[in-house]
């Protein structure tokens, strides 16, 4: 039952953390924005940002395709400036695993900059401080806990992303068969043992993760708790 | 000397006030909600009034059809009611925040006279009410401001700490030489800081009383 092919866990740790570090930037930036200003649109722009978590990911992958497919408006842009393919790669289940997991940052980041004390920031400007340097030694050490949480959830979403990533990246072994992707044709192969192995795989990973950032959690609780 | 005339409409009546300060200590008394806090929040640049001219000194920080001055170029100190210590930091970090790069002022005769320079390595939930009040005032004024803004500073102080701190505030102030702007609604700390109080009754100034020749002149808007 012992895999010895793992490349399918090697693709999903890379899209991953790719897709995470991107999405942990963005997710930031933008949730530090819509915390900060208001104006006309900005609830239905908010709705646009959280529209991939409640639409099946097939119909988040079709948007896609249509968008970076070869006479999508950004996919023929990639190829024409950086000569970048996305559909059927690497770069097109990255793309996919940013797209579904960006809302669990953006609303983790909203979340968390919307519980930083605006008394201690306003301090902070009092005393001279930049909003660049405020954002860095205020409010970013404080939301950190709710920052880290999104981080991780948003690793755990890139790493069982299925839907939009097949739509997109489809499967090519070797190149763009993620975990959830193999499993799903080891079963349509008869190959129940590998799909299993996989599914005890992707289980482990995702337990790991949750069962760390409820420890953690936790234990930020109790210390903030005690601080108060 | 910080000239001070402004409009703002706030949800329950139109704040319009007018008034002058040199280096006294000036206080704002009047019952809660009745715009004392968007004074200060005005001068510090929070808010910003819907109308009229806040200028210290030469530098105008707000006035009508101009671009107000940002918070961080007015120099003022402000205390806040609840302190607003960094949690994350400790005393000494919270205390070096403002300082100037280049002119770093020598703190240790204020960390002294207050007698905070033995918590430097302490986190702001580490210390008393009456600690984190002294730590916050030396905070404010380490950025060497030109005015300094406090609001509410002693209302959650034990009676004792509260006299101590309105003592050490008052040699502070004869130490420092810019003008201190007071929020208040306790009538005896109005009377035992004060130069001059202003009492603020729904958005307006009823009344100036000078503490110190203890005339009071009704201000007729």
């Amino acid at each position: 039952m012992i895999e010895t092919n793992l490349t399918p866990l090697m693709l999903s740790l890379k899209v991953a953390a790719l897709s995470t570090s991107f999405v942990f930037v963005l997710g930031m930036v933008f949730a530090r924005w819509m915390t900060q200003k208001d104006f006309w649109g900005k609830n239905v722009l908010e709705s646009f940002f959280l529209l991939p978590l409640v639409l099946p990911p097939t119909v988040v992958g079709f948007g896609l395709l249509l968008l970076f497919g070869k006479n999508g408006f950004l996919g023929q842009l990639l190829h024409e400036w950086f000569n970048i393919t996305v559909v059927f790669t690497l770069t097109g289940a990255v793309i996919a695993s940013i797209v579904v997991s960006f809302p669990l940052m953006y609303q983790s980041a909203v979340a968390a900059f919307t519980g930083v004390d605006r008394r201690l920031e306003n301090a902070a400007r009092t005393m001279g401080a930049s909003e660049w340097r405020l954002f860095w030694t205020v409010t970013f050490p404080l939301a950190w806990p709710g920052l880290l949480a999104g981080f991780v959830l948003s690793f755990a979403r890139g790493l069982g992303e299925f839907g939009a990533t097949l739509m997109l990246a489809g499967y090519i072994p070797g190149k763009t068969d993620t975990i959830p992707v193999a499993i799903y044709f080891a079963v349509e192969a008869g190959q129940m043992d590998k799909a299993l192995f996989w599914v005890i795989i992707i289980v482990s990973l995702g337990m790991g993760t949750t069962l760390w950032l409820n420890w953690w959690s936790r234990r930020n609780v109790r210390r903030y708790a005690n601080q108060k | 000397m910080l000239a001070v005339h402004i409009q703002k409409r706030l949800p329950d009546f139109i704040l319009d006030v007018s008034f002058s300060v040199q280096k006294e200590i000036v206080v704002l008394f009047g019952p809660s909600g009745s715009g004392k806090t968007t004074i200060l929040n005005s001068i510090a640049g929070l808010v910003h009034p819907d109308a009229g001219i806040i200028q210290l000194n030469e530098k105008v920080f707000y006035r009508d059809g101009q671009k107000p001055l940002p918070v961080q170029k007015r120099n003022i100190g402000y205390l806040f009611q609840d302190y607003a210590l960094f949690p994350h930091m400790t005393v000494e970090q919270n205390v070096r925040y403002g300082l100037k790069k280049g002119h770093e002022l020598n703190l240790a005769p204020l960390l002294s006279t207050v007698g905070i320079d033995h918590l430097l390595q302490k986190y702001p939930h580490q210390l008393s009410g009456g600690q984190k009040q002294r730590v916050a005032l030396v905070r404010a004024l380490a950025t060497e401001p030109d005015i300094l803004l406090l609001d509410e500073p002693l209302s959650a102080l034990d009676a004792d700490t509260r006299k101590q701190c309105q003592d050490e505030l008052l040699r502070l102030h004869s130490m420092w030489n810019i003008p201190f702007l007071l929020v208040t609604h306790d009538r005896e700390e109005a009377e035992k800081l004060a130069d001059v109080i202003f009492l603020i009754d729904n958005g307006t100034i009823k009344e100036r009383k000078n503490e110190k020749s203890h005339s009071a002149t009704s201000i007729s808007r």
